[in-house]
C-alpha cells in the first residue's frame, strides 16, 4: 500500500520536474513579494529586522496559495484522479502522497530560499536558523490544509481566488506560530514553545486534512 | 400525518414549506416583543455604568450580535453535517439559509465593537483576541457563501459547503487560541474590558436583546429557506401548484 | 425611567454618536435584510411563474432549461 503512495509521489515529482517553469514562477513570486516590502516601508535595518518574520511568512503563505490550484487540476483534467479514486488504496492515503509531492516542489524550495531572502532584512544568523526551521516545520501544514481548499474548488469557476478566500483564514494559526518563532528568537525569548506548537499543528494538519480532502474530491468527481 | 413526531415527514421540503410559512409571523412577533422589551430595559431603565458612562449601552447591541454570529456558525455547521451524513435536502438548505444572516451578525458585531472601542479604548480597532477572532469568523462566513455561490450544481454546492463548514468548526477553537496566544505575547494591544459586576438589570436587558436577535435570526432564516426551497424544487408538481395559488 | 429629558437621552453622556451609530446601523441591517428577502421572494415567484407559462407553451424549451 505504501509502495503505491511512494510511486505516486515519484510520479508527481517527475511531472513537476517537467514543468519547472511553474515551480520557478512560485519561487520568483516569493522573491518579488518579499523584495517589495523594503521598497514600500523604507530601508531602515531596525524596522526591517522587526518586520522580517511576518513578511517572509506571509509571502510564503501567498506563494503556497499560488501553487495550490494545480494540485489536483491536472489529474482531474486527464482523468487520472478518477482512476486514483477507484484504485484499491484509500483515497486519503493518495491525497497524503499528493500533499507530500506538493510540499517537495513548493514548501521545501521556499524553505531553502527563505534564509537567503532573510539576509535582505539584516536578520541575525540565529534568526535565519529559526526562520528556516519554522518554515521547514510549518510548510507541510500549508500543503495539507491547502489540499482541502484545492479539492473543494476543483473545477469551480473563479477557483484560484475562491481558494485563497477559503484557505487563508485557516492558515492563520500556522502564520502566528511560524512568524512568532522567528520573532521570539529575535527578541531572545527562544523559539521552543512556538516551534512545538507549530509541529503539533503540522502533525494535526497532515494527519487530519486528507479526510476532508478525499471527501471533497469524491464530491467533485461525482 | 401519522401520530408522533416524524422527522422524515417534516424534513420533506413539501411539508416544511407551508409549515415554515405559518411559523414565520410568530417568530417575528417574538423578535419584536423581546426586542422592544430589551431596548426599554437597556436604554431607558438600566442605570449608567460607573466606569464607562453611557457608552456602555452599546453592549446591548454588541454582545447579542457577537453571540449570534458564533452561535449561527455552529448551527449552520450542524445542519450542514446532518445534510452531508443523511442526505437530507432540507438541512443543507437550512445551512445555506443561515450563512448570510450569520455573516451580517458578524459584521454588526465588528461595527458595534468599533463604535464601542473608540470611546472606551480610544481606537476604532485594536488587535484584541476577541475582535480578531470575530473578523476571522466573518472571513469564514464569506468563504462559505462564496464557495456555495460559485458551484452551479446545488447538490455539489451543499456537500462542498458542508465540508468547509465542518473544517471551519474544527478550526475555530484552534484559531481562537492561537490568536489569544499571539495577543498575550504582544502585550501592547491587550485590552481589559472592565469586568465590573454587571447589575442585574443590565444582564436582563442583554438577555432580552439576545433573545430578540435569536428569534429574528430564525425568522429570517426561515424566510430564506423558503425561497431556496421554491427555487430548487421548481420542477416539482407541488411548487407548481403553490405558484398557481399564491397571489 | 432613568433619563431626565429627551436631549439627555439623545446625548448619551458624551457618547451619543457612538451609541446611536451602532443602533441605527444595526436597526437598518435588521430591517433591510427581511425587506430584501420579501422582495427577492416576489421576484423569484414572478420568474418561476413566467418559466411555468413558457413551459406550457413550449415543453421542449423547458426540458433544456432544467438540464
Amino acid at each position: 500500500m505504501l509502495n503505491a503512495v511512494f510511486s505516486l509521489i515519484a510520479r508527481d515529482l517527475r511531472l513537476g520536474m517537467r514543468r519547472q517553469a511553474d515551480i520557478a514562477s512560485v519561487l520568483f513570486f516569493f522573491i518579488i513579494v518579499v523584495s517589495l516590502f523594503p521598497l514600500g516601508i523604507g530601508p531602515e535595518p531596525d524596522q526591517l529586522r522587526r518586520l522580517a518574520p511576518g513578511i517572509l511568512w506571509v509571502a510564503a503563505l501567498l506563494a503556497t496559495m499560488l501553487s495550490l490550484p494545480r494540485l489536483f487540476a491536472d489529474d482531474h483534467r486527464d482523468g487520472t484522479l478518477e482512476q486514483l479514486a477507484l484504485s484499491p488504496q484509500p483515497l486519503g492515503l493518495i491525497v497524503l502522497g499528493k500533499v507530500a509531492a506538493h510540499w517537495l516542489v513548493s514548501g521545501l524550495p521556499l524553505t531553502l530560499l527563505a534564509p537567503v531572502l532573510g539576509l535582505q532584512f539584516d536578520l541575525s544568523s540565529e534568526a535565519l536558523q529559526a526562520l528556516t526551521l519554522s518554515l521547514l516545520i510549518g510548510t507541510p501544514a500549508l500543503s495539507g490544509i491547502g489540499a482541502i481548499g484545492a479539492a473543494l474548488t476543483l473545477g469551480v469557476r473563479g477557483g484560484g481566488v475562491l481558494l485563497s478566500l477559503l484557505i487563508l483564514p485557516l492558515y492563520i494559526p500556522v502564520l502566528i506560530f511560524g512568524a512568532g518563532a522567528v520573532e521570539a528568537t529575535v527578541t531572545g525569548v527562544g523559539a521552543q514553545a512556538h516551534l512545538s506548537l507549530l509541529g503539533a499543528l503540522t502533525l494535526a494538519g497532515v494527519f487530519f486534512a486528507p479526510w476532508p480532502t478525499a471527501a471533497a474530491l469524491r464530491i467533485a468527481l461525482e | 400525518m401519522s401520530k408522533g413526531f416524524n422527522w422524515y415527514h417534516f424534513s420533506s421540503p413539501q411539508t416544511f414549506y407551508p409549515l415554515a410559512g405559518k411559523m414565520i409571523p410568530w417568530f417575528w412577533a417574538l423578535a419584536a416583543l423581546f426586542g422592544i422589551a430589551g431596548l426599554i430595559v437597556g436604554f431607558l431603565i438600566a442605570p449608567t455604568d460607573a466606569q464607562q458612562g453611557e457608552g456602555y449601552r452599546i453592549i446591548f447591541l454588541h454582545v447579542p450580535a457577537s453571540w449570534m454570529s458564533m452561535f449561527i456558525y455552529l448551527v449552520m455547521a450542524f445542519w450542514a453535517a446532518l445534510g452531508l451524513a443523511f442526505n437530507f435536502r432540507l438541512s443543507a438548505m437550512m445551512a445555506q439559509a443561515l450563512a448570510p444572516t450569520g455573516a451580517l451578525f458578524a459584521f454588526l458585531s465588528l461595527w458595534t465593537g468599533a463604535l464601542w472601542g473608540k470611546p472606551m479604548w480610544g481606537a476604532w480597532w485594536v488587535w484584541d483576541a476577541r475582535l480578531t477572532s470575530e473578523l476571522i469568523l466573518l472571513f469564514l462566513y464569506v468563504g462559505f457563501i462564496a464557495l456555495q455561490a460559485s458551484i452551479d450544481d446545488p447538490r455539489r454546492a451543499d456537500k462542498a459547503g458542508a465540508i468547509l463548514a465542518l473544517v471551519g468548526v474544527v478550526n475555530v477553537p484552534i484559531i481562537y487560541f492561537s490568536v489569544k496566544w499571539w495577543n498575550t505575547l504582544h502585550q501592547g494591544s491587550t485590552v481589559n474590558i472592565a469586568k465590573s459586576s454587571m447589575a442585574k438589570v443590565m444582564l436582563v436587558g442583554m438577555l432580552l436583546c439576545a433573545l430578540a436577535c435569536w428569534m429574528y435570526a430564525i425568522a429570517v432564516a426561515l424566510m430564506r429557506v423558503r425561497k431556496i426551497v421554491l427555487e430548487r424544487e421548481r420542477h416539482t408538481e407541488w411548487v407548481k401548484a403553490e405558484l398557481a395559488q399564491e397571489k | 425611567m432613568y433619563w431626565n429629558s429627551l436631549s439627555d437621552f439623545l446625548a448619551m453622556g458624551t457618547h451619543g454618536l457612538y451609541v446611536w451609530g451602532s443602533f441605527i446601523v444595526m436597526a437598518l441591517v435588521m430591517i433591510l435584510e427581511p425587506v430584501l428577502l420579501v422582495r427577492g421572494r416576489k421576484q423569484l415567484i414572478d420568474r418561476l411563474r413566467r418559466q411555468l407559462r413558457a413551459e406550457k407553451l413550449d415543453p421542449a424549451a423547458s426540458r433544456e432549461e432544467s438540464h
